[in-house]
């Protein structure tokens, strides 16, 4: 008898964890189904970080309320908010004339900083010498003012917001050059930047450390200040958007992301508010 | 009647361990169709030509030349068998014909060590220490086709050194002691003996180590630099063919996405390739044998 059970062991056991594992995963899928309806706030990566912490003060503020923010870019935030796969959808750059049958609400907006290397003596650029380097054509720093040395220029990768809105704030119908290095967050251009002294590249104003020095552009500096008076060319909106008006659960959310608490918050995180 | 049930529960354990073996085998089945089905429609909707001659990459703007991720991934995958082959053959050689037994030992272990490092470490050593000496000694932006040869190099040593000293050992020992008994010395004996002997093997072994080089994916896209020319010197930033997927696949939608399926497709091709060379190169072996 011993012996009988012996044999098939290993089956019975592997077969009873993948019913245990089926168990808990239907499990998991009831409790899903039974809890209250949350609110799925998706779309640009750039915006993701905030909406986070909007969500988690809000959900603390209002317990039993659930936000669910997930990413994705900000494109396919736009096709969420259409399709109703997401009650908001967010997005970092500005709605495209065919997609402007979409409510969208600015919550915030973002400063683009162009860096150099601390140690590069050129401070100043207009936004035509930028779109020069940028494609391409100026491969001097030389040309600016400073070191006898090749500029290397660093972008973003194809898709991302931050690109999308350098593309257009700056670059216009120029496309970026070929030969220039690309890297995949603000994050890793920073990194670049801070490490080679020719290099040049673009990022979240909010995200600008002692690292790398923001260029004044068109001899105005990058600051809060020179953003709120609109002189300050390179900025974006962060967008909400929403198809039709929004429903009442997702306007309480909007309402706390536009109220001084909500503006505040981000305030600290380095992004301009609209209030 | 025990016989019988013994007999009844030693078939249904075939049966359950057959539907295990069978899930990997479908797994992979699943992924190829599933990549096939995604990638090829757009490939063929845009000529397959295009994909793999066109030199421009601008997914937004409807454009897919991918002759720059093809040329850069054989670029940076041939950087790295010229540097990591002939360190580890050598180091093979040295611990099959030159060292003790014991040292062997040691170091094999050792070695091997090297292929448990997570691939993200050494992506990042080479930001932190290959790029910025290479941008300071030899030039140009640092990240480039030299550090992710160099980097892949040392990535595949592992592979190539392990699997060579096993094709090494295999020799039987007759060849080398004929060969010595002659009058060979040991190099002598190493080069026109133990090598042509092992070869089979060690082509096997650099064909994996290729493999291994032309597949990965984190440590190039951090030391690589991504750009979407064709490098002209081996300064120059590089985008390979897995890159291209892994920093797109973020914000891709619609044909965009697609094409980055189109990439893999050709990536998946390209490994089957060196795979079935693999295969041929070892199969011979065994028959050698």
């Amino acid at each position: 008898m011993a012996k009988m059970i012996c044999l098939p062991r290993f089956a019975i056991q592997a077969l009873s964890w993948f019913l245990l594992t089926l168990a808990v995963l239907s499990f998991a899928a009831c409790l899903k189904r039974g809890a209250q309806k949350e609110l799925i706030v998706a779309g640009s990566t750039s915006i993701q970080p905030f909406a986070d912490r909007w969500a988690e003060i809000y959900m603390t503020k209002y317990p039993g309320r659930i936000v669910n923010v997930q990413g994705g870019g900000s494109s396919s935030g736009i096709q969420a908010a259409r399709s109703g796969a997401a009650d908001i959808g967010t997005s970092s750059r500005e709605l495209k004339p065919e997609e402007k049958d979409l409510t969208e609400i600015v919550v915030a907006r973002d400063g683009l900083a162009v860096i150099v290397h601390p140690s590069n003596p050129v401070s100043d650029l207009t936004i035509s010498q930028v779109r020069q380097i940028f494609a391409g054509e100026q491969r001097s720093w030389k040309d600016f003012g400073g070191r006898n040395r090749a500029i290397t220029v660093v972008t973003r990768e194809e898709g991302s917001g931050t690109r999308g809105a350098f593309q257009e704030l700056v670059m216009g119908k120029v496309r970026i050059t070929k030969g220039a290095i690309v890297e995949d967050s603000n994050g890793t251009v920073r990194e670049i930047v801070a490490g080679d002294p020719d290099s040049i590249g673009y990022i979240s104003l909010g995200l600008v450390n002692s690292a790398v020095k923001a260029l004044n552009l068109d001899g105005v500096m990058p600051t809060d200040a020179n953003i709120l008076e609109n002189r300050y060319r390179l900025v974006r909106p962060f967008l909400f958007v929403t198809k039709g008006p929004a429903g009442s659960e997702a306007k309480e959310f909007i309402d706390f992301v536009l109220s001084r608490e909500g503006q505040d918050l981000i305030r600290k995180e380095g992004l301009i508010p609209v209030q | 009647m025990k016989k019988h049930n013994l007999q009844r529960n030693e078939k249904f354990t075939r049966l359950v361990l057959l539907l295990f073996a069978f899930s990997a085998v479908a797994i992979l089945a699943v992924i190829t169709i599933f990549i096939f089905a995604e990638g090829t429609p757009i490939m063929f909707r845009h000529g397959v030509k295009k994909f793999l001659f066109g030199l421009d990459w601008y997914p937004t703007e409807e454009s897919y030349g991918l002759l720059p991720m093809i040329t850069g991934s054989l670029m940076v995958t041939l950087g790295a068998l010229i540097l990591g082959v002939p360190f580890g053959l050598a180091c093979a050689i040295f611990l099959t014909e030159f060292s003790s037994k014991r040292l062997r030992r040691v170091i094999k272990p050792v070695i091997e060590l090297l292929a448990g490092i997570p691939s993200v470490v050494y992506g990042f050593m080479g930001v932190v220490i290959l790029v910025p000496f290479i941008r300071e000694t030899l030039g140009g932006p640092g990240l480039s086709v030299l550090a992710a040869s160099i980097i892949l190099g040392i990535m595949i040593l592992p592979t190539v050194i392990s699997i060579s000293i096993d094709s090494l050992l295999a020799v039987p020992c007759a060849y080398r002691d004929g060969s010595i008994a002659m009058g060979a010395t040991r190099w002598q004996t190493v080069r026109m003996v133990m090598l042509p002997a092992a070869r089979s093997g060690i082509i096997a072994s650099i064909i994996l180590g290729m493999g291994r080089a032309i597949g990965e994916t984190m440590a190039v896209i951090m030391i690589a630099g991504n750009a979407i020319s064709i490098p002209r010197s081996i300064l120059a930033p590089v985008r390979t063919l897995t890159s291209n997927i892994a920093l797109e696949m973020g914000y891709a939608s619609g044909e965009h996405r697609e094409a980055l399926f189109a990439t893999g497709v050709i990536l998946f091709i390209i490994i089957m390739i060196l795979n079935t060379l693999a295969n041929i190169t070892s199969a011979r072996r065994a028959r050698k044998k």
